[in-house]
């Protein structure tokens, strides 16, 4: 693989808090190693450029069956803005991207880890087919357990011990990454048309409240000692009011501490704050309550969140919540696509446009820097657009923009119909904060990659570490007075190497190095009952034979294995 | 206004994707550099010179210039998609998508088209002299923002699928209809001066019909409210009212509702 040395440059490594510091970064054999270990490397030249790991991002829809269906059901998403063939394979659409043009324009923005959001464990295969297709960054993909029938039967009777047992078969049958739950109950409860509005909203049938499913899984997460936490989209998500619901969701993480050895302290992960941030009652007086969700994470710090910043373009929602798709949908009137996977979750897709002539959407982009801006700990505030629900990831770098520049952000607010309406709500008016490189550095790399557990392997730029650099044209001592010119330089990296390849040159794909799929492997005792519970389960309910329901060798691409023993 | 005349000399062996052929890029050329213009034959990519003869040249604007199409021009797509003005005149027949997208200006074919012409349209006037085929001034698929302006103009028949999710604009159409028109639309106008064999207004929020002779098979979504004598096209006649479709969502406006209108003439 042969040797290279990034000079120069101005490094900016949170989890070693190297703060814009001019040093070399040396490469060797797809790993990051002392310079001094070098004999003769290749040299990039990054005088004048910001130094950062590969980025990670924590939350994104990018592969599987709902965004298939996305990508299927939205053909005018790609009219005129497709084929533009660039790479060896063809780039068509812009919120539900092909897994070509997904891969390509990650790595153009130097991301080199997604962590897809959602994965139906009945659909695993097609999760990990669309993961094989899509090149150059390496996925995981997070099975959904809230609306599991195993699940509920075993957090209603208290049995962690099955349940961990059940998890853990359940991530090595559809080989994935860590616990992700949706809507805990009001998804199985829109099997009855239903849903779960606040956290203490009993699940029809089984009889047992979100609050008890999301705490149940805190306590199976640490039972098994996972790499990443339990990582929750909480109740009455996207509704005027539900920042009530979305701190009593905070609050049962009280009293949990993480218990891994992946460097991971945070026991829940609420993903996509924006859409639980709301105020008011109704889409008239809907205001932000970021001060208040703020305040709370900023005080404990056994939790994370990401944003999901509204990027204010024409996108597709698509998630497992199911009744809040159909919500949704009776709002805009759009098409509207939805699915049940037997025992195990739904999901939804609506087309949705987030205008600056409407007000709402001019509220919820407001909510999401807010959050950013209001945080204390970068290492636990993240930047995501819950790719593609409140706006395409392509869009990051304009995220980051708005995060660095009172500026950028005062330009767009100007575009707003209801601005004055705007600014009543929210208090994006009165922040003059703006973010620093290294402040992004944490929200987009070292901070994901501690949440996720995987810390020792990507997210910096420590000797060991996979050679994963993206070199971005910004000079911190001389930053541009255009903030445009830091949407540009986070859009099209100077340099992304990955496993020590250079990948991107001045924002052109020119390599594709091996992608890989980074799955859980636990080990946990025997457990006949919950072999019995899945053998039942199986021969009762399910369409499939539990042989077929496990995802095959086959399907599987070039596999990363993070092996937890639990049995310890 | 300054007037090109391209001539089809050589014919493709396929069809020939001629979406460059508009007074937008063709304003400001000469002949050797319109020549020089990108068509596509299936997947190969050629000058345009290589297909047609190209005499005259371009006005200043796209305002400035008129396009004549001669020969054979039946397996040509795309002629005048996303125009925004000037004038181009197809000779004969013309293929799919003509007009289709465009802004402004005015396109006439003295022969027939195929379908998807006109879709997306969102100003501007399409003549046809002919028949027109499927999917007329209809949406681009999956689509929900149909036609938004302009006027189409058809001597002949159309195919099925004309005119779904329109929202604005007029369509006018001599001779009979097919099946499904404006499917799920939201505003603008349709007049068949013709019959329409069914399914007309299927899912229609707002918006009108007129039918002058018969509607074969009606929908039963739409409701018989009266008669009313309109002026259609220039000429006043009377019609059967009749609204709907009523099973699907209607907007209210200043405490009325607003139904979708189809009016056959009595």
């Amino acid at each position: 693989m042969g040797e290279l040395i990034i000079k120069n440059g101005f490094v900016f490594d949170p989890l070693q808090e190297i703060k814009g510091d001019r040093m070399d970064i040396g490469i060797k054999d797809g790993r990051i190693v002392e310079t001094s270990a070098l004999s003769s490397p290749k040299t990039i030249d990054a005088a004048g450029m910001a130094v950062m790991a590969g980025g990670v991002d924590v939350h994104s829809h990018v592969v599987g069956p709902k965004v298939n269906v996305g990508r299927l059901f939205r053909p005018e998403d790609k009219l005129f803005k497709s084929p533009l063939k660039r790479c060896d394979r063809m780039e068509m659409g812009f919120s539900v991207p092909s897994t070509f043009k997904t891969g390509y324009d990650y790595a153009r923005m130097g991301y080199v880890f997604v962590n897809e959001a959602a994965m139906p464990p009945l659909h695993s295969p097609h999760v990990h087919e669309e993961i094989r297709d899509t090149p150059i960054i390496d996925n995981a993909a997070m099975p959904v357990f809230g609306n599991n029938w195993f699940t509920l039967e075993y957090l209603k009777n208290n049995e962690i011990e099955n349940n961990a047992a059940y998890t853990a078969w359940l991530l090595r049958a559809t080989r994935g990454f860590a616990i992700k739950v949706v809507n805990p109950g009001g998804t199985e409860a829109w099997g009855w048309g239903l849903n779960c509005e606040s956290i203490h909203d009993p699940v029809p049938y089984f009889d047992i409240t979100p609050a008890k499913i999301i705490t149940g899984l805190i306590e199976t997460n640490e039972f098994l000692g996972l790499p990443h936490s339990m990582h929750l989209h909480c109740n009455n998500l996207g509704n005027p009011g539900n920042y009530v619901d979305a701190l009593d969701s905070f609050k049962l993480a009280e009293g949990y501490t993480a218990k891994n050895t992946f460097g991971r302290d945070q026991v829940l992960h609420m993903t996509h704050v924006q859409f639980s941030s709301y105020g008011g009652d109704s889409w008239r007086n809907i205001d932000s309550q970021t001060k208040e969700i703020m305040d709370y994470v900023n005080a404990h710090d056994n939790i994370t969140i990401d944003i999901g910043q509204v990027t204010l373009d024409e996108t597709t929602t698509m998630t497992a919540d199911g009744p809040f798709e159909h919500h949704l949908r009776s709002l805009n009137n759009l098409k509207w696509a939805n699915t049940d996977v037997e025992l195990e979750t739904a999901a939804g897709i609506v087309p949705y446009i987030y205008s600056p002539n409407v007000k709402v959407s001019t509220i919820q982009w407001a909510i999401g820097l807010e959050l950013a801006l209001y945080s204390n700990d970068l290492m636990r505030t993240f930047i995501t657009t819950d790719h593609p629900n409140a706006g395409p990831f392509i869009r990051y770098p304009r995220v980051i923009k708005w995060l660095m520049s009172r500026a950028a952000r005062d330009e767009t607010m100007k575009t707003f119909k209801w601005l004055d309406r705007t600014i009543e709500s929210t208090t994006i008016d009165s922040i003059d904060r703006e973010l620093t490189l290294y402040e992004i550095a944490q929200m987009t790399r070292a901070g994901p990659a501690k949440a996720l557990g995987i810390s020792n392997i990507y997210g910096g730029l420590a000797p060991g570490m996979d050679a994963n650099v993206a070199i971005y044209a910004l000079n911190p001592e001389d930053m541009p007075s255009d903030p445009d010119m830091i949407e540009n330089a986070f859009s099209r990296c100077a340099y992304l190497v990955k496993d020590g390849i250079v990948t991107v040159r001045d924002g052109e794909v020119v390599a594709e190095p091996a992608k890989r799929t980074v799955w859980v492997d636990v080990k946990v005792p025997e457990n006949a009952q919950v072999q019995r519970d899945i053998y039942e389960h199986f021969l009762r309910h399910y369409s499939v034979g539990v042989e077929n329901y496990q995802l095959f060798e086959a399907n599987l691409h070039n596999p990363r294995v993070i092996e937890v023993d639990s049995t310890q | 206004m300054k007037t090109v005349t391209i001539t089809l000399a050589n014919p493709p062996e396929l069809y020939l994707e001629g979406q460059n052929i508009t007074p937008d890029n063709f304003a400001g050329k000469k002949a050797a550099e319109i020549a020089t213009l990108d068509v596509w034959e299936g997947k190969l990519k050629s000058p345009l010179g290589k297909y047609f003869t190209v005499e005259g040249e371009g006005g200043a604007t796209a305002a400035d210039t008129k396009i004549v199409l001669r020969g054979d021009c039946t397996r040509v797509k795309r002629i005048g998609q996303q125009m925004t003005a000037g004038e181009i005149v197809v000779e004969g027949n013309a293929d799919m998508y003509i007009g289709g997208w465009m802004k402004g200006g005015k396109i006439h074919v003295k022969g027939n088209v195929d379908s998807f012409c006109g879709i997306g349209m969102e100003g501007g006037e399409l003549i046809i002299d002919g028949n027109a085929g499927h999917h007329l001034g209809s949406s681009p698929r999956g689509e929900w923002r149909g036609m938004q302006g302009g006027l189409i103009r058809v001597a002949g028949d159309a195919g099925n699928d004309t005119a779904t999710f329109i929202n604005g604009g007029t369509i006018i159409i001599g001779g009979n209809a097919d099946i499904h028109v404006s499917t799920h639309g939201e505003g603008g106008t349709v007049i068949i001066k013709g019959d329409a064999k069914g399914r007309v207004g299927g899912q229609m929020v707002k918006g009108d019909i007129f039918v002058y002779g018969t509607i074969e098979y009606p929908l039963p979504g739409f409701q018989l409210v009266g008669e009313v004598e309109q002026e259609v096209d220039g000429a006043t006649a009377r019609f059967a009212h009749y609204i709907g479709d009523l099973g699907e969502r209607h907007p209210v406006s200043r405490g009325k509702t607003v139904y979708a209108n189809i009016y056959t003439r009595l």
